[in-house]
């Protein structure tokens, strides 16, 4: 009864305003960005924003090779010390301001200076940035520093007009990308309109986009099913047929470069006193009685990929030697006898309260208990799980990375020694002597040579393993036209229109 | 009437001390450290120390309290740390949104429950009674995100009628603003019809047995007049103190819904601040919402002079 009367009211008012912002593309997003400065910003929502409102000085092509964007071209020196770029002419802030070296400078600096900046490691090889005429700059660095060209790729590469650093950059960014900032309400929307004065402005079809915080899942599907928006991000792999069965949606892939794992503590604190913290051969025991596929299958309908590397297998870094292993039960259960423990292990492992991490640990409990492992979980609240794992207050948890264009960003900081991810206290000086080697070396191949070398080391210490690589999935509006899903989940606009 | 309420205010200030100082010791007492939460996948360790530093986290707790409270004082609640905006901007932009659910809500409430109280009570032991019984019941027992998921599946996917989730301003748009607010506004608003019905019954089924009630109606008077004007109004009193209790309950946020419908409110808010331990913004959201409470109650005592005169004599 009170249904059909607010039914019969909301018919009676009508649909009005359906079709009103034609040209705005509206994105669901899961959940709400943080701060809109590039040299604060920490989430990957925000770097999503980011790229439709800061050009960066590179960019990755869809192969993850960088590319220019408000550098033209680029040279690095012999010794690796010096970062020649020239930078491209008649690019304007979206306050009018030039962009030119100095800009690039003053942009660096305060990424490197700043009270509160977050950038400051990705940009600490960089001692001096000189300028040597309005487009040409020099970065002279004090090593050679590999990884940063990826970062000037990202929000460490991301321009700010020098004539709003004093203002409040996050309530009002001034960039210089294809879209300006207009408004935002806190968890609600983020509201971006063309820049016309952007230097690739032909490329850009969109009047504006909205970007609009919706945490779950089933929502963000129902509002593009009933129009409220064009685009959705972070589609559940099980909502994938209810998109690609209707006619009126389309599904976009790409399989990312992020990862998902099983981290162990081996020497960090008590805790690490258990036997899979003190035996790799248990570690691999219960690395071979999961069966990656399966898991894919089964919680990611096969979307996903199964993985036993830190970096996906779309990167130019991916290593053929070391192919996701099959289960091997047997082999597994023999690495116990050999530990000693043929009647049975017990690991404690920790989860993010998620519904599908939670499936996954689900999983692997019940394969590992056919190997005689026995699993014991433990949910808990992200941030609380953050820090019981800094502070070594865990034997397993099971976490991922979202991924980096560099190889280094997805291996650097949890496996050498001091490195800021590293929980376990994992600690090699080879592997450090081999990622801290490939780090200062710019040729492709000699990295991915030293990359091995510490993988071949990586895989029998295991400190951590990997599982799977999360996809990106989208759902679209069949409105929504030029669309590509990208590795790196950055949802790029140029040359996609909307349709009425 | 006048002393009574400066007393009530004054009363008000040391329980919002006190509140103050609860929920700062809370959330101190949480597991979980804001800058790791907040670092995400920019865990620097330089970088964490500095931003420690930057937000008084080293401080003794004490001290992170009296820095805050002084601050508050003077209107500054400080600033968000996962968004960088100040927590009393943020609260100003969100505090039109609570309240225009939260009246929206208290008029489906006020206008299923009472109609439905009052009908029940006249015709106890009915059909009529045990159906209004069963409809309270179920608004009170059917889950609020189970119902919302339904509606939008039915309202706004397959019928395409209202807006799915979202929120837009009234003074942007009054009329897209009431219909997406519609749908949220229903859930809660049905589960809160579901107690102001059985609490309007019951008051209205004691005032009927009352001798004036008896009088009246042997005078002669049309049932109608009865009703309304000798025994509702006189069976008012318990269900306006719960309808601003109700409402008060509504600045303070409806979490489930408003994660659903995706509603930029006092709710989502706060929820979203405890999980990233953004402490200053659950502060603020806190202190304002046991002042709209504390606001509330005021009201209600305030109705009843109006609506008892006996009350009115001293």
């Amino acid at each position: 009864m009170t249904l059909r009367r607010i039914l019969l009211l909301a018919a009676l008012m009508g649909t009005t305003a359906m079709a009103a912002e034609a040209q705005t593309l509206r994105i669901g997003l899961e959940s709400d960005p943080d701060a809109l400065d590039p040299d604060k910003s920490r989430t990957f929502v925000g770097r999503i924003v980011f790229t439709a409102l800061c050009d960066k000085l590179l960019d990755v092509t869809p192969e993850l090779e960088l590319t220019g964007q408000l550098a033209t071209d680029w040279t690095v020196s012999e010794d690796g010390l010096t970062i020649d770029m020239t930078l491209r002419e008649g690019v304007t802030f979206h306050d009018g301001t030039p962009f030119d070296g100095e800009a690039v400078k003053a942009n660096i600096e305060r990424s490197q200076t700043l009270e509160d900046s977050v950038r400051k490691s990705e940009v600490s090889s960089i001692t001096s940035v000189e300028v040597v005429d309005p487009t040409h700059i020099k970065l002279h660095l004090s090593a050679p520093d590999a990884p940063l060209l990826a970062q000037l790729a990202d929000r460490s590469g991301m321009m700010l007009s020098p004539a709003s650093f004093e203002g409040d950059v996050a309530a009002n960014p001034v960039c210089s990308g294809p879209f300006k900032f207009k408004s935002r309400v806190a968890q609600d929307r983020i509201e971006l309109e063309k820049y016309d004065g952007y230097w690739n402005a032909e490329a850009i079809k969109l009047d504006g986009v909205s970007y609009l915080p919706i945490p779950d899942s089933t929502v963000r599907l129902a509002n593009l099913q009933s129009g409220d928006l064009d685009l959705i991000n972070r589609l559940a792999a099980t909502d994938v047929p209810a998109v690609e069965d209707n006619p009126n949606f389309a599904f976009a892939k790409a399989t990312g470069l992020g990862y998902q794992g099983i981290t162990f503590n081996t020497q960090n604190g008590a805790m690490a006193d258990n036997p899979f913290g003190k035996e790799a051969k248990l570690r691999e025991a219960l690395s071979l009685a999961i069966d990656r596929e399966a898991i894919n299958q089964v919680v990611f309908a096969g979307l996903n990929a199964a993985a036993s590397q830190s970096v996906s297998s779309v990167s130019p870094y991916f290593d053929p030697a070391f192919p996701v292993p099959a289960r091997d039960v047997e082999k597994a259960k023999a690495l116990l006898a050999e530990a000693g423990l043929e009647g049975g292990a017990t690991l404690e492992m920790q989860f993010p309260n998620r519904p599908e991490n939670q499936q996954v640990v689900q999983m692997i409990q019940a394969m590992a208990a056919e190997a005689g492992i026995t699993i014991k979980l433990t949910a808990k609240e992200f941030a609380s799980m953050l820090s019981d794992q800094a502070a070594g207050n865990f034997q397993s948890s099971q976490v991922g990375w979202s991924g980096r264009i560099d190889p280094d960003g997805n291996i650097y900081g949890f496996v050498t020694t001091d490195g800021g991810f590293n929980d376990g206290k994992y600690s090699n000086p080879e592997v450090d002597r081999l990622l801290a080697e490939a780090r200062a070396t710019s040729d492709e191949a000699k990295r991915k040579e030293l990359y091995h070398q510490a993988n071949v080391i990586l895989m029998t210490d295991l400190p951590l393993f990997y599982l799977y690589n999360e996809a990106w999935l989208y759902g679209l509006s069949n409105k929504v036209q030029g669309f590509t899903a990208m590795s790196d989940g950055m949802i790029r606009l140029e040359n996609v229109t909307l349709t009425e | 009437m006048l002393s009574h309420l400066t007393r009530r205010i004054l009363i008000s200030i040391p329980t919002l001390i006190l509140i103050s100082i609860f929920v700062f010791a809370l959330q101190k007492m949480l597991p979980g450290d804001p800058v790791l939460a907040l670092a995400g996948e920019d865990r620097d360790p330089e970088t964490l120390n500095r931003l420690r530093e930057v937000y008084h986290l080293n401080d003794p707790i004490w001290q992170q309290y009296f820095h805050w409270a002084m601050n508050a004082l003077r209107g500054d609640f400080g600033t968000s740390i996962r968004t960088g905006l100040p927590v009393s901007e943020m609260i100003l932009q969100k505090l039109p949104v609570t309240i225009q659910l939260a009246v929206m809500s208290m008029i489906f409430a006020v206008l299923i429950g009472i109609p439905a109280g009052i009908l029940s009570a006249v015709r106890k032991g009915t059909a009529t009674d045990y159906l209004a019984n069963v409809v309270a019941l179920s608004g009170l027992s059917i889950p609020n995100f189970w119902l919302g998921i339904m509606l939008i599946m039915l309202v706004s996917v397959k019928w395409q009628l209202l807006p799915a989730s979202g929120y837009v301003p009234l003074t942007d748009d009054p009329w897209q603003s009431i219909r997406t607010m519609l749908m949220p506004a229903f859930v809660l608003g049905t589960a809160l019809a579901a107690s102001l019905m059985r609490h309007t019954r019951s008051a209205m089924l004691g005032v009927l047995r009352q001798d004036y009630v008896r009088t009246a109606r042997a005078k002669g008077l049309p049932d109608r007049t009865v009703i309304m004007h000798h025994a509702f109004r006189n069976a008012l009193t318990p269900v306006v103190t719960l309808s601003a209790l109700l409402f008060g309950e509504l600045i303070g946020g409806a979490v489930l819904t408003e994660q659903i419908f995706t509603i930029p409110g006092f709710g989502k808010m706060i929820v979203d601040a405890v999980f990233v331990r953004d402490y200053a913004v659950v502060q603020g959201v806190v202190l304002v919402t046991a002042i709209g409470f504390i606001l509330m109650n005021l009201l209600a005592d305030t109705a009843y002079f109006l609506l008892n005169p006996r009350l009115r004599v001293g």
